[in-house]
């Protein structure tokens, strides 16, 4: 039997949390497969087939695909399970669009999704967060297909070069119909992705406004190279834009150095973070829970330490 | 056109979860609990629907314990017209709870399914999905903004880098994202006036729906724990340890 990744990528390129979920598939034992479903995404396939450890590329050519619309996407994904028989597992990331993919996936297949998983125990067992980071379930899936999405942060990165795999059309499923783009806002930025930057500079409600939560942090996320994070109450209060949330509900990040400014550390926010290498606290108040998870706690005004950091980097 | 809206009894999101000893689960007795937050926000969608005048009745529905009535009471103390609950004591599953919305779907037959993108307890985030799925319809998950016309509807997604927007034609589910809305306060005249909205009690057997769990749950742990590090006097100290003890920058 072989495990079947479900590519995320933008027919160009193929996007990191794929190479997270590469490493999951390995461990699941088997050959691993990757699905790239796209339209005009050669680049997209011949890019996954230099992951190392895939041993083939499948792509999917079709319009329906363009936008990685669920019901599309979803059907694709069914028609090679069922159709090829040779699928035990199938893996995707578990990013806004995997979590959006893989339980239409699940259910066509009536089977049941392990979301989010962290470790790979053995092929049917998993370990898997659950309240927020606050227990840790570990889950044995009984069903003959196991669909799976994996916390990127659980895992390390496959090689994205080194490998050879062919990469192999497989015909396109028709388009599933009562679902079609309208549009996007994607935010042009020129800072690392939050879910795969190494240093992420992340803001709090304390900086009080948008103009400041900018005006402060941007410099030093500059000076280090860092993705621009935010606490759920700053983007509650329009500081930041709603995909910079790390927490429960918004991005899992783990990044090398990850550096709250201003954030007291509620444990929705914590269970986003709390797997960063090394956490830096900068906080007036001394009782912040925030302290309580970092390699190193800064008491005090964040307008004075912040700008005082990125002059002395 | 006819609104349903899921909702499901979790553990108070202001409360933190506790390991049992043995290991075998979260710790469930004696805490408060509440309706998932993303299923409020669902709620509070559907009854502006309404309000607007595109929905013309919202129909709550909960699956789980007796309990979950007083879940169903809240989302009618919101606005929503009546109330059906699938009791069981049974552990449900998303699979399993999607199969029993489906069906209750099939019977009610709603334009438009709302519930909220994940439980703050399993934090799966797959039950709209499912649902979507097994009735055939179309999905507008994570959504930020809802806008119904002409027999379709427009959902503004939440998705990794901004918004996306896609059109689904009805009928359709979506799942809320945390700011699609916020849920109103609920008032003590609208809890009376909820206590005598209808709630009607179903099995899982009612509606030919076999829930047997599909996950087995072998053992429940705490996260490792990270222990607090060392305060620092300034940024200068900051500086050092960064570059010479963490080496991280």
């Amino acid at each position: 039997m072989s495990i079947l990744v479900i590519a995320e990528h933008d027919n160009a390129q193929v996007k990191p949390a794929t190479l997270n979920t590469v490493t999951a598939a390995a461990a699941c034992g088997g050959d691993v497969h990757v699905l790239v479903a796209g339209h005009d995404a050669g680049g997209a396939a011949q890019a996954a087939s230099q992951i190392a450890g895939v041993a083939k590329v499948l792509h999917a050519d079709a319009e329906g695909f363009a936008h990685g619309l669920a019901e599309n996407v979803a059907a694709q994904i069914v028609a090679l399970v069922n159709d090829t028989k040779d699928y035990s597992h199938v893996l995707l990331p578990a990013t806004a669009s995997g979590k959006n993919i893989g339980p239409r996936v699940a259910a066509l297949l009536d089977v049941a999704q392990v979301s989010d998983i962290s470790k790979v125990v053995s092929a049917d067992t998993f370990e898997r967060p659950i309240y927020a980071g606050n227990a840790i379930a570990t889950v044995q899936s009984t069903d003959a297909v196991k669909v799976i999405t994996v916390r990127s942060t659980g895992f390390d990165a496959a090689a994205a070069t080194g490998g050879s795999a062919a990469v192999e059309s497989v015909p396109a499923m028709a388009a599933a119909g009562g679902s079609s783009f309208v549009g996007s806002e994607i935010a042009k930025l020129d800072r690392p992705e939050l879910t795969s930057a190494k240093i992420i500079v992340s803001g709090g409600r304390a900086l009080g406004s948008s103009e400041k939560f900018h005006e402060v942090l941007e410099p030093l996320a500059d000076k280090l190279g860092a993705a621009l994070g935010a606490s759920r109450a700053a983007v509650d209060a329009g500081y930041a834009p709603n995909d910079w949330q790390v927490g429960q509900t918004g991005k899992i990040v783990a990044p090398q150095l990850y550096i709250a400014a201003g954030i007291s550390g509620a444990i929705q926010h914590l269970a986003g973070m709390k797997d960063s290498k090394v956490i830096v606290a900068i906080n007036k108040d001394p009782e912040a829970p925030i302290f309580s998870v970092a390699d190193y706690g800064l008491e005090a005004d964040l307008f004075e330490a912040v700008p005082e950091l990125t002059g002395a980097l | 056109m006819k609104v349903m809206v899921c909702t499901k009894r979790v553990l108070d999101y202001n409360v933190k979860a506790r390991v049992k000893a043995d290991g075998s689960d979260v710790d469930l007795s004696g805490v408060k609990m509440s309706m998932n937050p993303f299923d409020e926000i669902a709620v509070e969608e559907a009854v502006r629907l309404k309000e607007k005048g595109v929905a013309t009745e919202v129909i709550a529905v909960s699956c789980g314990v007796t309990q979950c009535q007083e879940t169903l009471r809240t989302a009618m103390a919101i606005g929503a017209d009546r109330a059906i609950l699938v009791e069981t004591a049974e552990e449900l599953q998303p699979l399993a709870v999607a199969k029993l919305l489906k069906a209750l779907a099939d019977k009610e037959q709603p334009q438009l399914v709302i519930l909220g993108k994940q439980a703050i307890d399993d934090d799966c985030n797959q039950t709209g999905q499912m649902l979507a799925a097994l009735a055939g319809w179309p999905q507008g998950t994570f959504a930020s903004k809802v806008e119904v016309a002409d027999g379709k509807v427009a959902v503004t997604r939440e998705v990794d880098g901004g918004l996306e927007t896609v059109s689904l034609t009805l009928p359709a589910v979506v799942t809320t994202d945390l700011r699609l809305n916020e849920p109103r306060y609920v008032t003590l005249p609208n809890i009376m006036k909820a206590k005598k909205k209808t709630l009607d009690v179903v099995k899982p057997e009612d509606l030919g729906v076999d829930v047997t769990p599909r996950i087995k749950t072998l053992k429940v742990s705490e996260p490792p724990k990270r222990g607090a590090g060392v305060k620092v006097p300034d940024v200068a100290t900051l500086v050092d340890k960064l570059k010479n003890e963490a080496k991280v920058i």
